[in-house]
C-alpha cells in the first residue's frame, strides 16, 4: 500500500497517522511478524521496519542494542525482504536504515527489491539530499517514497530542498539528538511546524513514547506521530511483548482520532 | 566533481541534523585559512606550545645495516608525543574564532584525545573524549593524561569498542550539541570537510620535510613512508610531494595477524590494501566490510591504526596510482619496535613501528630507492605494557 494512499484515507475518517518502528529480526523475523501483527491491530496505520546495520550513527542506546540483537539473530538484508514479502497486513510499510546496505546491494536493486517485498518507502538517515540522486531516481522508477528529514537547525534553501526531494511524509525531527524516549516534545515540536509549509503530511519523530505527548504533538499540527524506542523497549524486555505492543500502539491512536 | 569530493570518494553521509554545522565549518574555514591574524596565532601555538619544526633526524645506525639512507621525521617529539597536536591546534584555533565553547573528540589509541586535552586545556574550552572501552584498558595512560588536563573521558562499550565506536559515540553527542560544540576528529576520515581541514593543519609535517631533505641532501627522497590508519600523519607528509611524481609515497597499514577476514571480524586493519567500495561514518571511502555491508571489525597490535575504514583522499590517491598501499603484520611492526628502540636510541610508537618495519622489510628489494623518509609519527612510551605483555605471552608459549 502506497503511504499517500493511507493518509488519504485517514483523511477522510478525519484521523491522524500512528507510524510505529520496530527493528527486524529482534530479537528474530517470525517474532518481529507477529509485532507488526500487534502493531496494526492496535492502531498502527504504517510500520517502519528497520533494516539494522552495524554502526547506527543517528539512533541512541535503545535501538543500538535492539541492532545488535538482530543483526546476532542473523538478519540481513535477504532475510528481510522474504520477511517483509510475507507480512499481509493492510498497511503500508517503510524501510529505515542506513546507506551502506543500499548502496552495498545497489541503489536500483534496493528500491526494486523493496517494491517486491511490499516496501512503499524509505528512511536514510545518515543520507541527505545532496547524495541522494542515484537513490532517488532508483525509488522514482520504482515507486518506493524516498522520505527525507528536517531538524531544528534546518532552514533556508536545505528546508525547502528537502520538502521538494521527500515524498510520502516528511520526517520531523523534534529536537537535536539521536533517537530515544524524552521527557518534553511539546514546545519544539510547536517551533519547528510554525517554520515548515508543505502539502506533503508532517511526521514528527524522536521522543515521543506515550499518548500525552503523541497529542500534545497532533495538537501542535502535526499529520503523524513517529514511536519508535518505547515499542523497542517492550520488545527489549521479552514480557508479553503482542499484548504490550498492541496496548501502547492502540494508547497513541486514540491520541490520534 | 562535487567540491566535497575526491575522485568518486568523499562526499557527505551524516545525518540531516549535521549538515548545517558542516556548512558553517567549511565557511569559517575557508574565511580564516589564510586570514593572517589566524595564521600568526596558529603560528604561535606550533612554535611555542607544540615544540615545532621537529627535527628531520639522519638515522645513522639504522641506514647502515639496511643499506640505504633513512630519515626519520620526528613527529614524535611534538608536545605529547605524536604528530596528533598539529591538527588539534589548528582546529581548537578555528572553533575559537567559530565562537564555540566545547570540544569533543574520539581516539584510538589517546594520541589524539590527549592533544585535544591539550589545545582544550591551554585555549580554555570544556572537552569531552569518547574512547573504545578495549582501548581504555590497553593504553589507560593516555586516559589519566586526559584526565589531568581536565578532560572528560568517555568509554564507549558499543560494537568493537576501539576507536569505530567511539567515532559513532562522538558523532551522537555532536548531533545533540552541535549548536555550541566543536567536534575535533583527529585523522582525515568524516564528511567533508574534515578530510580537507586535517590534512591541511597536518601538511605542516610534509613542508618541512621539503626544506630540510633540500637542505640536507640536495634532493627529494626517493620514497616517503607513513603508516596509515585514518590517515592523518600519511597524509600530512605525503600532501605536500603529491605533485612530485619521483617521489614514492607508502601509506603501510596494519596487516594485524593476517590478511583475512571471519564472518564478522577482519584480522587485519588494511582497507587500502583489501577493502572495498562502501560509506563508513561520513565518506564514500574504502571500507572492511561483509557481502551486506554490514562493518566488519577491525584488527591490530596497535590501537591507532585499529579502524575499519580509511580517509576519502589515500582512498582516491590510491585508486588513481599516485601512492601504493602496502602492508606489514603485528610481528613485523614488533620487531621493528626493538629495532629501532636498540639501534638508534628512539622508541617508535606501533602504529610509525609499521612505517620502519616496511622499511626494513623492503631497504634491500629497491623499491624504495636510496633516500628514504620515515614519518615516526609518534613516540612508544604508550605502548610499552602491550609490548611487555606479549613479551610476557610469548615467554609463556615457548615454556609450555
Amino acid at each position: 500500500m502506497r503511504i499517500a494512499d493511507k493518509f488519504t484515507e485517514l483523511k477522510e475518517k478525519n484521523e491522524k497517522a500512528l507510524i510505529a518502528y520496530v527493528c527486524a529480526g529482534d530479537p528474530s523475523a517470525e517474532a518481529t511478524k507477529e509485532i507488526v501483527h500487534a502493531l496494526v491491530k492496535g492502531g498502527a496505520d504504517i510500520v517502519e521496519l528497520g533494516l539494522p546495520f552495524s554502526d547506527p550513527v543517528a539512533d541512541g542506546p535503545t535501538i543500538q542494542a535492539a541492532s545488535t540483537r538482530a543483526l546476532e539473530a542473523g538478519m540481513n538484508p535477504d532475510v528481510y525482504f522474504e520477511m517483509a514479502a510475507s507480512i499481509k497486513e493492510n498497511v503500508p510499510l517503510v524501510c529505515m536504515t542506513y546507506y551502506n546496505l543500499i548502496y552495498k546491494r545497489g541503489n536500483e536493486k534496493f528500491a526494486r527489491d523493496c517494491a517486491d517485498a511490499g516496501i512503499t518507502g524509505i528512511i536514510v538517515p545518515d543520507l541527505p539530499a545532496e547524495e541522494a540522486e542515484e537513490l532517488h531516481v532508483a525509488c522514482k522508477k520504482n515507486s518506493v517514497d524516498l522520505i527525507f528529514l528536517i531538524t531544528p537547525v534546518t532552514t533556508g534553501k536545505r528546508m525547502e530542498k528537502n520538502l521538494e526531494k521527500t515524498s510520502g511524509f516528511v520526517y520531523i525531527v523534534s529536537r537535536l539528538g539521536v533517537t530515544g524516549e524524552r521527557v518534553d516534545v511539546a514546545e519544539s515540536t510547536k517551533n519547528i511546524l510554525a517554520r515548515i509549509d508543505t502539502e506533503v503530511p508532517k511526521a514528527v519523530g524522536f521522543g515521543i513514547s506515550n499518548g500525552q505527548q503523541a497529542l500534545e504533538v497532533i495538537k501542535a499540527g502535526a499529520d503523524a506521530v513517529i514511536v519508535g524506542s518505547a515499542f523497542v523497549s517492550i520488545i527489549a524486555s521479552g514480557e508479553d511483548v503482542n499484548r504490550r505492543v498492541e496496548k501502547l500502539a492502540s494508547e497513541l491512536k486514540i491520541s490520534c482520532r | 566533481m562535487k567540491k566535497s569530493m575526491y575522485g568518486k570518494f568523499g562526499g557527505q553521509f551524516v545525518p540531516e541534523v549535521l549538515m548545517p554545522a558542516l556548512t558553517e565549518l567549511e565557511e569559517a574555514y575557508g574565511r580564516y585559512k589564510d586570514d593572517p591574524e589566524f595564521l600568526k596565532e596558529l603560528d604561535y601555538y606550533m612554535k611555542e606550545f607544540a615544540g615545532r619544526e621537529t627535527p628531520l633526524y639522519f638515522a645513522r645506525n639504522l641506514s647502515k645495516k639496511y643499506g640505504i639512507k633513512i630519515y626519520l621525521k620526528r613527529e614524535d617529539l611534538v608536545h605529547g608525543g605524536a604528530h596528533k597536536l598539529n591538527n588539534t591546534l589548528g582546529q581548537a584555533l578555528l572553533a575559537k574564532y567559530m565562537g564555540k565553547k566545547r570540544l569533543i573528540a574520539e581516539t584510538g589509541a589517546g594520541q589524539h584525545g590527549t592533544a585535544t586535552a591539550m589545545a582544550a586545556a591551554n585555549m580554555g574550552f570544556e572537552s569531552e573524549v569518547y574512547m573504545g572501552a578495549k582501548d581504555v584498558m590497553r593504553q589507560h595512560m593516555n586516559v589519566y593524561r586526559m584526565e589531568l588536563m581536565g578532560s572528560k573521558v568517555n568509554a564507549v562499550e558499543s560494537g568493537s569498542k576501539t576507536l569505530k565506536d567511539a567515532i559513532n559515540e562522538a558523532l551522537r553527542d555532536w548531533v545533540t550539541n552541535v549548536e555550541h560544540t566543536h567536534y575535533l576528529i583527529g585523522s582525515v576520515v568524516g564528511p567533508h570537510p574534515y578530510p580537507m581541514i586535517v590534512r591541511d593543519f597536518q601538511s605542516v609535517i610534509g613542508k618541512e620535510v621539503k626544506e630540510q631533505i633540500m637542505e640536507k641532501e640536495g634532493r627529494y627522497p626517493d620514497s616517503i613512508v607513513a603508516c596509515a590508519g585514518g590517515g592523518s600523519n600519511a597524509m600530512g607528509i605525503f600532501y605536500p610531494f603529491i605533485e612530485d611524481n619521483e617521489v614514492k609515497l607508502f601509506p603501510v597499514e596494519a596487516g594485524g595477524k593476517e590478511l583475512k577476514t571471519t564472518e564478522k571480524e577482519a584480522l587485519h586493519s588494511a582497507s587500502l590494501c583489501v577493502g572495498e567500495e562502501g560509506i563508513l561514518q561520513g565518506a564514500h571511502t574504502l571500507i572492511l566490510q561483509d557481502k551486506y555491508g554490514q562493518i566488519l571489525e577491525s584488527s591490530s597490535v596497535s590501537a591507532g591504526l585499529d579502524y575499519s575504514g580509511v580517509g576519502p583522499e589515500l582512498a582516491y590517491l590510491a585508486d588513481i596510482g599516485r601512492i601504493k598501499p602496502c602492508c606489514v603484520n603485528d610481528d613485523e611492526a614488533l620487531e621493528a619496535f626493538y629495532e629501532l628502540s636498540r639501534l638508534e636510541g628512539i622508541i617508535p610508537a606501533l602504529e610509525s613501528s609499521h612505517a620502519v618495519a616496511y622499511v626494513m622489510k623492503m631497504a634491500k628489494t629497491g623499491e624504495l630507492g636510496d633516500l628514504v623518509v620515515i614519518n615516526l609519527s609518534g613516540r612508544g612510551d604508550k605502548d610499552l605494557e602491550t609490548v611487555f605483555k606479549l613479551k610476557k605471552e610469548e615467554a609463556k608459549e615457548a615454556c609450555q
